[in-house]
C-alpha cells in the first residue's frame, strides 16, 4: 500500500513538472516568433537550431531546419510567403561588432514541403566594427493598421535601431533611414495592440546559465516609429522599460520575446529561459499566455494543477455537480446574546465522505450555483501530458476532488460528469488564459465531431446552466475563473 | 542590375550615417579653461565632468560585480589622494595597479558572445584627467576611452564634478550606470550600483542627502568588463523631479 502511495506521488510530481514546461526537445536559444506552416508550429534559434511541434506542447528538434547561419532569427508571414530574417555577428560584447542583417523568402517553413525553397538573401542592415550598434537580433513587425513592415535590430553594444522594409521585396524601403529607438537592449521586437505600438527588448545578463539575469522589458508609443516610453515616462533610449517577464519557476534568463495571436483574446508569448533547473540547466523554449493590463503586456503563467472552484465570469457562480445541497448542522449562537469570554471553536468543513453516498452513481449533469466550498464544487485539475496539448499547456482532466468523476463534453454540446475518468478525448480540456486574465475552457474533442475542437467552450447559457457554445471573447458567458478559496 | 546598383548606392548612403569613425568630439566638448559653472540640462542631468583616463582592471565579463568585489575594487588605492583630490584639466597621476588584480578564471561566461581576451595588466601607468562636457545626457565612457585610443574593456573610470548650491538642499542622487558604480558626495559614500548593470535613467537613488550651500564634490567610480560603458547622473527632489537650480563645474 505504501509503495502504491509512493508511486502515486511520483506520478503526480512528474505530471506537475510537465505542466510547467513544454515537453519533448524544446531546446533553443533566441527563439524566433512561433509561426504556423504545413500543420506545424516552428521556431528557429541562434546557431541554426530549429524546433517544431504538431500539437503545440511536444517539441522536437529538426536538424534539417536552416534559417541561415548566425544569430537570433525571426519570421513573419506576409500573404502566402514567409519572410525570414537572420544575422551574423562579429563576436559579441568583447568582440567585433560588424553585424549584417539579412532577409529571405520561403513558401514554407517545412523542409519536407515541395515548395520549400529559399530566395537569395538580401542585406537590410549592417554595422561597422565600432559604431554604436551591433546589427544582429532582427525582429519584425507587420503593422496590421497600415501594412508597413518594420524591423528592429541591435544588442547591448550601443543602440537598438529600427528601419522600414518593403513588404513586397523584403528589402529596405526606398529612402528608409535607420533610427535609434532604444539603448542597452538585445533581442528587440515590436508588436501592435489596441492603438499602441510596443517595443520589447531584453535586459540583464545574457548567456550565464543559471546566473543569467536576462529579462524582458517593454515600452510603448502611439507611433510605430516611437519614441517608446515606459510606465514611468522613461524613453527606452534612456534605458526605460517595464518588466514583462524575468526568472521564476526554477528557470532563469527570460529572453527573446515573440507574440503569437491564437484567436481573438487568446495570445501567447514565446521566449527562452537560459537555464531550466529541471533540465540540466539547458536553454529551453517557454510558451505561455500573454495578458494585457491597462494596455501593458503581462506574462501569464502556465496553468497550475490543483483543486479549484470554477467560477463563471458572467455571474460569479461556481460549477458544481447537480446533486443535493447537504446542509451542515452546526450549533448557532444568537449574535445579540454572545458570551465574550467563550473561546472560538474551529468548525470542520463538509467532507467528501459526508456526502458522496448521496450522489448518483452514474453520469451526472453539472450546473452553476453559489460557491460554498462544498465537495461537489471542488474540482481537481490535473495535467495529462501523455495526451499532448496546445501551445501554452498540456491537456487537463477535470475531476471532482477526491474522486475519478470527470467532466466531459457530450455529443449534443452539453456537459456532464462520468463516474470514472477514462482518458477519452471528450474528457480532456484545453484551459487557456485570455488576454483579460479570465480563462476559456474547451474540450479537446466533442463526440461525433471530427478533429480537435477549436471553437466550442464551456459557456454560461444562463447564470445557473453551463453548456458548450462557440467561443466569443466579447461575451462574459465564454469566460471562467479558477479560484482557490 | 541597374536597380541593384541603385539599391547598393542607397544602402551605402544610408549606412554611412552610422558608419563614420566616431571621435571624442562626437560625444564630448572640452571645458574651456576659464569656463563659468553651468546648469544641469533640462532634465537635470549633470554633463560637466572631470574624467580620468581608464585604469586597467581586466574582467572577462561583468558578472563578478558583487557588492564585496566592488568595495574591494573601489577601495584599492591606485594613486595618491584618490578619494580627496580635486583634479585640474590635464593633471597627470601615477597609477599603480596591484599585481594581484588578476581576474578569476571562473569569471568568464561560457558563451562565445561575451568572451574577450584578457589584456596584459600594466602595473604602472601615468593617466591624465580631462575636463569634458558630454553632448548627451549620459556620459559615454566607452567613447571617452576609444576617442583617446585607450583601453576600453576591463577598466575602472574615475569621475569628479563640483556641484554648487545656493542653499542647503535635501535631495537624492539618481544614477544609471553601465556597468557597476559607486558614488560619494563630499567624501561620504552615498550609492552603490552592483551587478551587471545597464545604463537606465534613475536606476538607483541614494537615501535623502544634503547638498550643502556652496561647493559639493561628487565623485564616481564606474567599472566595466566587455561592452560599452556610460553613466547618467542627476539629483532629484522629494517628489522625484529633477533638481535644476544648481550649478556645475570642474573646479
Amino acid at each position: 500500500m505504501k509503495k502504491i502511495i509512493y508511486a502515486g506521488a511520483f506520478v503526480a510530481l512528474m505530471a506537475a513538472g510537465n505542466a510547467e514546461a513544454q515537453i519533448g526537445q524544446p531546446w533553443i536559444h533566441d527563439p524566433a516568433t512561433l509561426t504556423f506552416s504545413d500543420g506545424k508550429w516552428w521556431t528557429f534559434g541562434t546557431g541554426g537550431g530549429g524546433i517544431c511541434t504538431e500539437d503545440g506542447w511536444t517539441w522536437m528538434v529538426d536538424k534539417r531546419i536552416k534559417t541561415g547561419a548566425g544569430a537570433a532569427p525571426d519570421v513573419v508571414k506576409i500573404g502566402d510567403r514567409y519572410l525570414i530574417g537572420y544575422s551574423s555577428t562579429g563576436g559579441g560584447l568583447g568582440g567585433g561588432h560588424e553585424g549584417h542583417v539579412l532577409t529571405r523568402w520561403n513558401l514554407s517553413l517545412d523542409p519536407s514541403s515541395p515548395v520549400f525553397n529559399y530566395s537569395e538573401p538580401i542585406e537590410v542592415a549592417s554595422s561597422k566594427y565600432d559604431e554604436d550598434c551591433d546589427a544582429i537580433d532582427i525582429g519584425f513587425l507587420l503593422d496590421p493598421t497600415s501594412g508597413r513592415l518594420f524591423i528592429t535590430y541591435g544588442t547591448y553594444f550601443g543602440n537598438i535601431r529600427q528601419v522600414e522594409l518593403d513588404p513586397k521585396t523584403g528589402g529596405r524601403l526606398e529612402g528608409a533611414v535607420d533610427k535609434d529607438v532604444a539603448i542597452d537592449c538585445e533581442a528587440s521586437v515590436m508588436m501592435y495592440e489596441d492603438g499602441w505600438y510596443y517595443l520589447l527588448g531584453t535586459h540583464g545578463t545574457c548567456c550565464d546559465g543559471v546566473n543569467s539575469t536576462y529579462n524582458i522589458v517593454v515600452g510603448r508609443s502611439r507611433n510605430p516609429e516611437g519614441p517608446f516610453i515606459d510606465n514611468v515616462g522613461r524613453d527606452m533610449l534612456e534605458g526605460g522599460g517595464r518588466m514583462v517577464i524575468a526568472a521564476g519557476n526554477r528557470k532563469t534568463g527570460a529572453g527573446h520575446f515573440g507574440r503569437t495571436i491564437i484567436d481573438e483574446g487568446v495570445q501567447i508569448m514565446s521566449c527562452h529561459f537560459e537555464a531550466d533547473y529541471d533540465r540540466s540547466a539547458r536553454s529551453v523554449l517557454d510558451v505561455r499566455p500573454l495578458l494585457w493590463r491597462n494596455n501593458w503586456p503581462v506574462a501569464g503563467e502556465h496553468f497550475k494543477e490543483g483543486v479549484y472552484s470554477i467560477e463563471s465570469e458572467r455571474r460569479g457562480y461556481s460549477l458544481e455537480l447537480e446533486v443535493d445541497f447537504v446542509r451542515q448542522q452546526v450549533e448557532r449562537a444568537n449574535h445579540w446574546n454572545m458570551d465574550p469570554a467563550e473561546p472560538y471553536k474551529s468548525l470542520e468543513v463538509q467532507k467528501l465522505e459526508d456526502v458522496i453516498d448521496t450522489w448518483p452513481k452514474g453520469n451526472t449533469t453539472v450546473r452553476c450555483s453559489d460557491y460554498m466550498f462544498r465537495p461537489h464544487q471542488k474540482w481537481q485539475i490535473t495535467a495529462v501530458p501523455e495526451a499532448g496539448g496546445y501551445l501554452s499547456d498540456p491537456y487537463f482532466k477535470i475531476t471532482i476532488a477526491g474522486t475519478n468523476r470527470a467532466l466531459a463534453a457530450t455529443a449534443d454540446l452539453e456537459l456532464e460528469t462520468v463516474p470514472e475518468y477514462t482518458g477519452a478525448d471528450n474528457q480532456l480540456w484545453r484551459i487557456e488564459q485570455l488576454t483579460d486574465g479570465t480563462y476559456r475552457i474547451m474540450p479537446k474533442q466533442i463526440p461525433g465531431k471530427e478533429g480537435d475542437n477549436t471553437k466550442y467552450c464551456i459557456y454560461s447559457q444562463s447564470d445557473s446552466n453551463p453548456t458548450l457554445a462557440k467561443y466569443d471573447f466579447h461575451s462574459d458567458n465564454s469566460k471562467w475563473n479558477f479560484r482557490q478559496h | 542590375m541597374r536597380k541593384l546598383a541603385t539599391i547598393g548606392c542607397l544602402l551605402t548612403v544610408v549606412f554611412g550615417l552610422h558608419a563614420q569613425d566616431l571621435t571624442l568630439e562626437d560625444y564630448f566638448a572640452p571645458v574651456p579653461a576659464k569656463a563659468e559653472a553651468v546648469s544641469p540640462d533640462n532634465d537635470g542631468f549633470i554633463r560637466r565632468w572631470m574624467l580620468l583616463e581608464p585604469i586597467s582592471k581586466p574582467n572577462r565579463g561583468n558578472t563578478v560585480f558583487t557588492d564585496s568585489y566592488l568595495r574591494a575594487a573601489f577601495d584599492t588605492v591606485y594613486y595618491k589622494d584618490q578619494k580627496t583630490m580635486l583634479p585640474k584639466d590635464g593633471q597627470k597621476v601615477k597609477v599603480v595597479v596591484p599585481i594581484e588584480q588578476k581576474p578569476k578564471a571562473e569569471a568568464a561566461p561560457m558563451d562565445f558572445r561575451r568572451f574577450q581576451p584578457l589584456p596584459q595588466i600594466p602595473t604602472k601607468m601615468t593617466l591624465k584627467w580631462h575636463a569634458l562636457d558630454s553632448k548627451r545626457f549620459n556620459v559615454k565612457l566607452y567613447r571617452f576611452a576609444t576617442g583617446l585610443n585607450l583601453q576600453k574593456y576591463g577598466v575602472i573610470f574615475h569621475a569628479v564634478t563640483v556641484v554648487y548650491a545656493d542653499d542647503d538642499m535635501q535631495v537624492r542622487l539618481a544614477v544609471g550606470s553601465n556597468s557597476a558604480s559607486m558614488w560619494w558626495l563630499n567624501g561620504e559614500e552615498v550609492l552603490l550600483l552592483s551587478g551587471d548593470r545597464r545604463m537606465v535613467k534613475d536606476d538607483a537613488t541614494s537615501r535623502r542627502i544634503t547638498l550643502k550651500k556652496g561647493a559639493n564634490i561628487l565623485r564616481g567610480n564606474i567599472i566595466n568588463g566587455p561592452g560599452m560603458s556610460d553613466f547618467c547622473v542627476r539629483f532629484i527632489d522629494e517628489a522625484g523631479n529633477p533638481v535644476k537650480n544648481i550649478q556645475v563645474n570642474v573646479k
